[in-house]
């Protein structure tokens, strides 16, 4: 049971997570067909990217690495806000979400 | 311990993260990404990282995923049709987040001197966090206010233009 408590984890095992939650960021934007489940992934793509910073900031000590992390939030939120508002207005003038029928740049 | 709840909370995230490409309704993805969201908070407490894990549960499982719920709702998105997508993304997009993964995965597992992560560890204090943010990196937080300032004056103009356009031609 102690032995159990004071087990470790590698930080390659939190890296690994890191890129797999990117990669499956980046399929989700390839196969996903609507706007805002492509941004979802996008999102994705961001948290895990963030996770490898904050491995990054306890392997070597360094608050810098978590400081970046809350930025990366700051402009996630600030981009979120924009997308949303930018798909809302899509939605007004095509009335469809679906990426494939937004393929004209002017209506 | 560590180990349990690491592998737990990863779990949660990636089942989570497939969740989100399998669902073909948007709130049923918004949810899942909700799930890893909060999943990725935990991690983050784990690495220490307090203030990130609080942070991450009320900015991003809070403020953004009820934003997307919320305009989900508005716009009463329904089911997504699935298309076969475009031929570059089938022939270019695929191979090449296999490679990406495939590289990262070769250099991440072949580097020397990465630690490991024990709950003995200790935490990066908040305190310790906002001194470094409030003195050494004051420029960079300033000019985020301004950041977040501009990003709500132009979501507010977007959404009102498109309102007054509705308005015009609908008058017509």
């Amino acid at each position: 049971m102690n032995s159990l408590f004071s087990q470790e984890v590698p930080l390659s095992w939190y890296l690994l997570l890191s890129a797999a939650l990117f990669s499956l960021g980046i399929v989700g934007f390839l196969i996903k067909r609507n706007l805002i489940t492509m941004f979802m992934s996008i999102e994705l793509m961001l948290n895990g990217v963030n996770l490898s910073f904050v491995t990054f900031a306890h392997q070597w000590h360094a608050v810098k690495g978590q400081i970046f992390v809350f930025f990366v939030m700051v402009v996630a939120a600030a981009e979120a806000a924009v997308g949303l508002a930018i798909i809302i207005a899509i939605f007004r003038t095509r009335a469809t979400l679906a990426v494939d029928r937004v393929d004209l740049m002017k209506l | 311990m560590h180990l349990i709840v690491f592998i737990v909370f990863a779990g949660f995230c990636l089942a989570g993260a497939i969740n989100l490409l399998i669902q073909s309704h948007p709130i049923a993805s918004a949810l899942s990404l909700i799930v890893v969201m909060t999943s990725l908070a935990v991690l983050y407490l784990l690495l220490g990282a307090e203030f990130l894990a609080a942070a991450q549960v009320i900015v991003y499982a809070g403020a953004i995923m009820v934003l997307f719920t919320f305009v989900v709702m508005l716009l009463n998105a329904g089911r997504e049709e699935r298309t076969l997508g475009s031929r570059a993304a089938l022939r270019v997009g695929f191979p090449a987040v296999v490679v990406i993964l495939a590289v990262i995965a070769t250099v991440i597992l072949h580097a020397q001197g990465l630690g490991v992560a024990k709950l003995s560890d200790g935490i990066t204090s908040t305190e310790e966090l906002s001194t470094v943010l409030f003195t050494k990196l004051l420029l960079p937080f300033e000019v985020t206010s301004v950041l977040i300032l501009i990003a709500i004056l132009g979501a507010v103009a977007m959404a009102s233009h498109g309102g007054k356009e509705q308005e015009r031609t609908g008058g017509k």
